[in-house]
């Protein structure tokens, strides 16, 4: 059962100087209890449609020219924002990637999670207090420590308190942006392993953007490949890894050195990600793609299911010539 | 396909072309005139110049005629903003006072900014013991209010226009030498100073060709917001007998005196203060643009 | 190929409020010509101030750096100013080492210009000949950094560190700041770079498999110790270091199929001021024993080029 759907997402930045492009035409469903790991490049538009979800598009520059996101049954972008806010934090949280910015450098870390849980939960300070208590034991921090400051915590701590924050009303929905990408190795594989965890435990779903195709093997059910505002390829993690299409996709996996074979080059995708005020008509990555044809740079490719759970937009692929 | 290519390198060619004949002066010019509230401020400032410097042009009267039958006569055609309480044109006594106050008021933003250019950026940049006794100085310097050391100084070395510069310039270096101190602090942490030093740059290589530039914006602003101030601190000075003394004609001083006569005769007081307002606004903005036509970022 | 750098018991402490800094901690180590060395480690392990401190940006606190069969531990301002045309230094971050104020051409002509190389026309053309090897297009000369994006940014970076035609660079994590398809393009310009012209690497970085690509050999560090060191494919073959098998361990791997046991290390970095006398991995180590708690573990040759520093190395890995 699906617990979110994006339908045809659109988001542009519209200025007097330019309309920027962010996200176009976005398809998303999230099963309930699965994690859809989003990856893309820096500009790609993932952030983006994570905002869009909560409906935290800065106004009036950042506008929905079309889509819904239907959440339990409701579109939200239908919601007052009266109704919006009740549901962030409490139906859907969201973990961002700087965890040194995150947090409120004057209040103890105690206290901010309590805070979140006052704001949700008919429930008295004290209640407040033991959850959030409850709450640091379980992302693994001693509750001896609530009532210290951000500064006082490494990195990697900062994180579990932020996700302490995002899981404390239990939400059914959570959005992880790139939120391992400013930790260290053997960290992150503390975070992703803890996070892993508290998924089982309350069969949270979970939307996790990122650039690592190394997390989303590790981490997710499934996968969707987004570039330059669209997705271009979406599927189970099997599908994808096992029989990547794209020709986006089969470059980000020949971009990463092996750390088991041995390989002389790396096989980068070349050029640059379009301009996203002036992006290329036809398909969005022809010009970087080693595999357009003629027809590449005037055709609309929809997203077209090629096998079961595996979606492709690229007519090459679609037409078998790939 | 190929033919596409043809095209687009064609095209950048040319747009690389364009952008090599565009010189470096001559851009700064460009950016400089593109920005409206820039060129306003600027003109105001050109025609205050103008009108100072060239005074006799501008008026008939002599500003230290005195001529007690015509006192305190209301704006006319004759007297285009009146007389002061000695019969004086004021009009020709705010143009030829601006050629104090406004040499007055450059002349220490200069002589403070460059101050503080120096001590600032030598304590930023070298740290350690430089530092310590740069600011320690500084300290000393601000301890005493402004217009306190401004007298101290003034009655030292006596009045006059050049001394009361100097005194006002001393009074002001402190605050720009501790914007330019942060400001080189911030700049120094970024790895391109580091790269300058990777590459075999010497200290002075660094400080005035990686740094300085990039310290351009905050003292741009400094200083053309310390011209309003230094004004304000002239008239201050005159007012009690320091600075430039009567009868010579200085915007401050002229306001100072005409204080007095605030409830019975308002042109001796708003005429004035509309100068030293209008010059305080024009380089305002000229600061302004100064910094946004040498910033490169701003460049479209 | 012969030695080209070679390092003996190197260190480097700050003096801070809270006490020493053990930043660098007797790091030993030799390169040879046109071979490159990856310094792994995690953030604060002060593999940034070992590129530094082997390029004598920064003065070391003790320890000896012989750079070409020359001692230069101890050298001249003016003998050091020399050197940076033999050794240079990438910036992680391409935003923040470029000069704002400064173009392109202005930029990678800067150094040519420290130590007034060629005239004005000569050294228009070195620019382009610069920006052409690094694969930089030449209508970018007139541009300012901010007008371009991290790849390119990155490229002026290397053509600005090879300005001087050095043979020896340190790249502090080229590659950290960069999307992964951009990653590439100029890991492959520094190999390209590499072969064309015969140079000597200090790799720097966190990115364990960026690493394996790139490096001859791998030195591990661990707060300020260097904890393994041994060539590239035989430290992902066979780790000895127990703190070395965490990290290859935690890197998430792009591939389904991959089996690992995964042992994922518990517990933080411990604080390099004023470290005690102790193994600093002791406090999260799997396999402590009461003899990592009482003094630190020399490095020893376990295998020919393969050093480690662990009192249980042996015990460990059953040899």
């Amino acid at each position: 059962m699906s617990l979110l759907e994006i339908r045809n997402l659109s988001i542009h930045f519209v200025s007097h100087k330019q309309d920027i492009a962010a996200v176009n035409g976005v398809d998303l469903t999230i099963e309930k209890g699965k994690t859809m790991g989003l990856v893309g490049e820096t500009g790609a538009g993932k952030t983006t449609t994570a905002l869009g979800i909560l409906n935290l598009i800065q106004k009036p520059q950042g506008r929905f020219l079309s889509g819904e996101i239907i959440y339990k049954g409701r579109d939200l972008l239908k919601l007052s924002e009266d109704e919006m806010r009740k549901v962030r934090g409490k139906e859907i949280s969201m973990i961002f990637q700087d965890p040194m910015t995150a947090l409120n450098p004057i209040l103890p870390v105690g206290e901010q999670i309590a805070e979140v849980i006052r704001l949700h939960e008919k429930c008295s300070d004290a209640e407040a207090e033991k959850k959030s208590l409850q709450m640091l034991e379980m992302v693994g921090i001693r509750a001896e420590r609530s009532g210290e400051y951000p500064h006082q915590f490494s990195g990697g701590m900062k994180q579990r308190v932020v996700i302490a924050i995002a899981l404390a009303c239990n939400p059914s929905f959570l959005i992880a942006d790139e939120p391992t990408t400013a930790l260290d190795v053997t960290i992150q594989a503390q975070v992703l392993e803890m996070m892993a965890d508290l998924r089982n435990r309350f069969g949270t779903s979970m939307l996790l953007i990122t650039h690592d195709l190394g997390i989303v093997a590790e981490n997710c059910d499934d996968v969707a490949i987004m570039y330059a505002g669209e997705i271009i390829e979406i599927g189970t993690l099997e599908r994808i890894f096992h029989n990547p299409k794209h020709p986006y996709t089969l470059g980000l996996f020949g971009s990463i050195p092996s750390l088991d074979k041995d390989e002389d080059r790396l096989h980068p995708i070349p050029g640059l990600m379009p301009d996203p005020a002036a992006l290329p008509r036809g398909c969005k990555f022809h010009e970087r793609c080693d595999r357009a044809c003629e027809a590449c740079s005037e055709l609309i490719q929809e997203l077209v299911e090629i096998e079961p759970g595996h979606k492709v937009r690229c007519h090459r692929v679609v037409k078998g010539e790939i | 396909m190929l033919k596409r290519k043809k095209r687009n390198e064609a095209i950048e060619n040319a747009l690389a072309d364009m952008a090599r004949h565009k010189g470096g002066g001559s851009e700064f010019i460009q950016r400089m005139l593109r920005n409206k509230t820039g060129m306003i401020g600027t003109c105001i400032c050109f025609v205050l110049i103008i009108l100072c410097a060239g005074a006799p042009i501008f008026t008939k009267w002599d500003p230290y005629e005195q001529s007690l039958a015509s006192k305190f006569i209301l704006p006319n055609m004759e007297h285009i903003m009146g007389t002061d309480d000695f019969g004086r044109d004021l009009w020709c006594r705010l143009l030829y006072g601006g050629r104090y106050s406004l040499l007055i008021a450059l002349g220490s933003a200069v002589i403070s900014t460059v101050a503080g250019l120096v001590l600032g950026s030598c304590a930023g940049y070298f740290g350690g013991k430089t530092d310590l006794i740069i600011t320690r100085f500084l300290d000393i310097i601000q301890a005493i209010p402004g217009l306190l050391l401004a007298i101290a100084i003034s009655s030292a070395l006596g009045s006059g226009p050049f001394n009361t510069m100097l005194a006002i310039a001393i009074g002001n270096i402190a605050g720009g030498a501790r914007i330019m101190r942060s400001t080189v602090l911030s700049i120094r942490g970024n790895e391109f100073v580091e790269a300058a030093k990777a590459t075999g740059s010497r200290d002075a290589r660094i400080i005035f060709v990686h740094i300085l530039p990039n310290t351009i914006a905050p003292l741009a602003i400094n200083a053309s917001m310390g011209i309003g101030g230094s004004i304000g601190a002239i008239s201050g000075l005159s007012f009690i007998g320091l600075g430039v003394q009567p009868p010579t004609p200085e915007w401050g001083s002229i306001l100072a005196v005409g204080k007095t006569y605030i409830r019975d005769f308002w042109p001796i007081v708003l005429f004035p203060a509309l100068f030293i307002a209008l010059t305080i606004f024009g380089f305002n903005l000229f600061g302004d643009a100064l910094r946004d036509a040498l910033d490169p970022k701003m460049r479209d | 190929m012969g030695e080209l750098l070679r390092v003996e018991h190197l260190k480097k402490y700050f003096k801070t409020p809270g006490g020493m800094l053990h930043a660098v901690d007797d790091v030993s180590f030799s390169i040879n010509k046109g071979e490159t060395l990856g310094v792994v480690g995690e953030s604060g392990c002060g593999k940034s101030t070992l590129g530094r401190v082997v390029l004598k940006l920064i003065d070391q606190t003790d320890g000896k750096i012989i750079y070409n069969g020359k001692d230069i531990t101890n050298i001249s301002k003016n003998e050091n100013v020399e050197l940076r045309k033999s050794m240079q230094i990438i910036f992680q971050d391409p935003y923040s080492s470029l000069n704002p104020r400064k173009k392109v051409s202005e930029l990678i002509a800067d150094p040519l210009k420290t130590f007034r190389m060629y005239n004005k026309e000569e050294r228009q053309s070195r620019v382009y000949e610069l920006m052409d090897m690094v694969g930089l297009s030449r209508r970018f000369a007139d541009s300012y950094p901010h007008e371009l994006d991290g790849g390119r940014r990155q490229r002026i970076g290397v053509a600005r560190a090879l300005s001087l035609d050095p043979e020896f660079i340190v790249c502090d994590e080229p590659v950290s700041a960069l999307d992964v398809s951009i990653q590439a393009q100029i890991l492959n310009l520094l190999q390209d770079l590499q072969e064309a012209r015969n140079l000597t690497y200090i790799f720097v970085t966190h990115d364990l498999s960026v690493v394996r690509h790139i490096s001859t050999d791998i030195l591990v560090m661990y707060i300020g110790v260097m904890v393994e060191k041994c060539r590239a494919k035989e430290l992902f073959k066979a780790p000895l270091h127990p703190y070395t098998k965490g990290l290859l361990s935690a890197i998430p791997v792009a591939n389904i199929d991959h089996e690992k046991k995964r042992v994922v290390l518990q517990g933080e970095l411990t604080s390099p001021i004023e470290p005690k006398n102790e193994c600093r991995f002791a406090a999260r180590c799997p396999y402590v024993t009461p003899k990592c708690r009482e003094a630190m573990p020399e490095l020893e040759e376990i295998t020919p080029g393969h050093v480690v520093a662990c009192h249980n190395v042996r015990e460990i890995n059953g040899l």
